[in-house]
């Protein structure tokens, strides 16, 4: 039974689909506020959120389109919420905006898309892994990011307060990729207790009201740290918020070195913290001739591909993405060093497996098993790309 | 800095009996940040001075003020105010003051922003949070251009009137402002021009510290782009035709406020109403619907006592 003192958490065993269990994830990560906009694979995600938050304390509202829900919940996170939005395809093009600003502004959020195929209204009702690519560079300028791609909808309930977590710890916007197949799959989904779930709490400013504060000073947070303390509105810091190049103060800078400082901390305030954000599966890696990497709902086509691949005598290494960005660029360097092949399965016509390409450096060959999306992979394929690889 | 010596002086060197050495309130301001980008005879600045003079007169607190502005010359003003302020994404203004706003009600929030920026690109939002009726105050100063790109064509640029997208003249119908805010559930809908500064204070006061979705449109010259393309004389020139050819018609019908050109401008509040705001009637609903199950939002409860 559900604590009643914490209703936000439904401990026990569920039989629920991505969607929903994204949703729980978010509840019960402490998320209290939702913003979204109707969009198919995606609604049923908001649809659980408005249903559950009135008795949990939080707050939805359906905004007008996707540009409204992605901008509101970011002034609600400065009036000092848990804040999330849930879209998918042409609904995840018009929120590019607002992924900047919550890079440009660091503001935690998390946004889960739940990916179907496009490009422009595509397949709404289908799954595809096509906006791999969008979630990296789909914001203009330069900026790092944090995405997480589930394969299970346990693990939609599990990432999704792994994103609010690591939003809050890196004050940047977290993407919970997911498609419409994790999205809407049925699956045993297990809901831990309240206390054995870790929150990372958000870093809030020690300045008492009416102090000096700068919103974008790392000095309160000690040397080397790369992530201001932040604030809320009300509390007498005055931050003045803008999607601007700025300095400390928040106040807009149109300088070389103001826009040198600026992008260089907040990208490597994520660079510089890959050990900690990078989340990777690796199995038999070690004496493969050929890994095959993949990452969401593709991952799992993987498998019977590789258990027939084995019992032909191939040896088969695994690398499942947990976190796609940022990239594990350090270790497939490592692994081009001693296999012969790498075969990046992904349910588009090859974006994953251009960051495989340039850090494979030409040290190992690499296979690409595409698809366009609406259905998963046939392992025959897969199997076929393995053979292929070694020959 | 008031400074005795300095006062003295300044006296004797101007013959004046008085002299201030600050602007009297600079203390909503945010000093360091100034000069301003404004063009001189511009009438953002104005505008910002009857707010900061309609804040210091309304007895709020400043902690519980919140100033959001998009993007455009008006959209610098949230960055000149020493209160939380949030420059935030071109026409999302109201959006992002929309989740703050439901977030932390207990902060006034005014949405500070240009005609281009809150009602062609961010038309949307304004529909929308008129007709939610959210619990803000939505200030539009309206030059009939965008001015911060160079004097384009707006959905408020006149019937005729030359933009730099529009070199032979909109051919356009432009918004009524009044109207739009009126027809879409606005609680307070006023309209002044930056010559009427007594007036534009007090509705501006009037505005925000009225519960529910308020609106106010400030009439401002842009002299460096509309006045001058459009041969308006200069902005001395605009003020007075301001003052010759506005009308006051309070509680006039809004659609009857339309701005055409050699006609009345026509001034005033033309809607002060009530209607229960987005935050009661939900919480109204939930209560009724999921009684004991039902639990309001803690910061929610400032605003319901």
């Amino acid at each position: 039974m559900p604590s009643t003192d914490t209703p936000h958490v439904l401990t026990g065993a569920h039989f629920i689909d991505g969607d929903h269990a994204a949703a729980e994830g978010a509840l019960a990560a402490g998320a209290n506020f939702a913003a979204g906009y109707p969009i198919t694979p995606s609604t049923e995600v908001v649809e659980r959120l408005a249903a559950r938050f009135p008795s949990t304390g939080g707050v939805f509202i359906q905004m007008e389109d996707e540009l409204a829900a992605s901008i509101a919940i970011q002034g609600a996170v400065w009036g000092g919420a848990k804040a999330i939005t849930v879209t998918s395809g042409p609904g995840f093009s018009l929120m590019m905006e607002h992924l900047g600003y919550g890079v440009m502004t660091e503001t935690p959020f998390v946004l889960v898309n739940v990916q179907r195929g496009g490009p422009s209204t595509g397949l709404p009702t289908m799954p595809a892994q096509a906006d791999i690519m969008q979630a990296k560079w789909g914001s203009h300028g330069d900026y790092e990011i944090i995405a997480l791609a589930p394969s299970s909808p346990q693990e939609c309930f599990d990432f999704a307060i792994k994103c609010f977590n690591l939003s809050e710890k890196y004050r940047v916007p977290v993407l919970l990729m997911m498609d419409e197949c994790v999205g809407h799959m049925l699956e045993r989904v297990v809901i831990p207790e309240p206390d054995a779930i870790n929150i990372h709490p958000r870093h809030m400013t020690q300045k008492p009201f009416g102090a000096e504060y700068k919103p974008y000073s790392t000095d309160e947070c000690g040397n080397g740290c790369m992530i201001p303390p932040m604030t809320k509105v009300g509390m007498g810091h005055y931050p003045h918020v803008t999607g601007l190049t700025h300095d400390d103060r928040g106040y807009p800078s149109m300088t070389v070195a103001a826009q040198n400082n600026l992008m260089r901390r907040l990208t490597n305030k994520i660079k510089q913290n890959v050990d900690d954000i990078i989340m990777i599966e690796e199995t038999d890696t070690e004496n493969a001739d050929v890994i095959v990497m993949s990452y969401g709902i593709s991952s799992r086509v993987c498998h019977p591909a590789i258990v027939r691949a084995r019992k032909e005598g191939l040896r088969v290494g695994f690398i499942r993405l947990i976190t796609v960005w940022p990239f594990p660029e350090q270790r497939i360097r490592e692994l081009a060093e001693s296999v012969e092949a790498f075969v990046v399965v992904e349910m588009n016509l090859g974006q994953m497996v251009r960051e495989v390409e340039r850090c494979a450096c030409g040290k190992a060959s690499v296979h690409l098993v595409g698809h366009t999306g609406g259905g998963v992979h046939d392992p025959e394929d897969i199997l076929a790309a393995m053979r292929e690889a070694v020959e | 800095m008031s400074n005795d010596t300095n006062t003295d002086v300044l006296v004797a060197e101007t013959g004046l009996e008085e002299v201030v050495e600050a602007h009297p309130t600079m203390d909503w301001l945010r000093e360091e940040r100034m000069p301003h980008i404004w063009c001189p005879g511009c009438g953002v600045g104005t505008s910002v001075n009857c707010f900061t003079r309609a804040v210091e007169d309304s007895g709020l607190k400043r902690e519980d003020i919140t100033i959001v502005s998009g993007i455009g010359c008006t959209g610098r003003v949230a960055g000149y105010l020493r209160l939380d302020s949030f420059h935030t994404t071109h026409g999302r203004a109201i959006a992002f003051a929309t989740g703050l706003k439901l977030a932390h009600p207990k902060t006034t929030v005014v949405v500070y922003s240009g005609d281009g920026d809150l009602f062609a690109i961010g038309g949307n939002h304004f529909i929308h949070a008129a007709r939610r009726n959210v619990d803000m105050t939505v200030i539009c100063v309206n030059n009939f251009n965008y001015g911060m790109t160079g004097g384009q064509l707006a959905p408020t640029t006149p019937e005729f009137y030359a933009a730099s997208t529009a070199p032979y003249g909109s051919t356009e119908l432009p918004f009524n402002l009044p109207y739009l805010a009126q027809s879409c559930g606005a609680v307070y809908v006023a309209r002044w021009t930056v010559f009427h500064v007594r007036q534009l204070q007090k509705a501006i006061k009037e505005a925000i510290l009225k519960t529910g979705f308020t609106f106010v449109e400030v009439l401002s010259p842009c002299p460096t782009l509309f006045v001058r393309r459009n041969k308006l004389g200069g902005s001395l020139a605009v003020l007075q035709d301001y003052k010759e050819r506005s009308v006051v018609k309070n509680g006039l019908d809004a659609r009857e406020v339309d701005l055409l050109p050699d006609q009345p401008i026509i001034c005033g509040k033309f809607v002060d109403t009530d209607r229960q705001n987005y935050i009661r009637t939900a919480v109204e609903q939930m209560q009724q619907k999921l009684g004991d199950r039902y639990r309001i939002p803690d910061t929610w409860q400032d605003v319901l006592s």
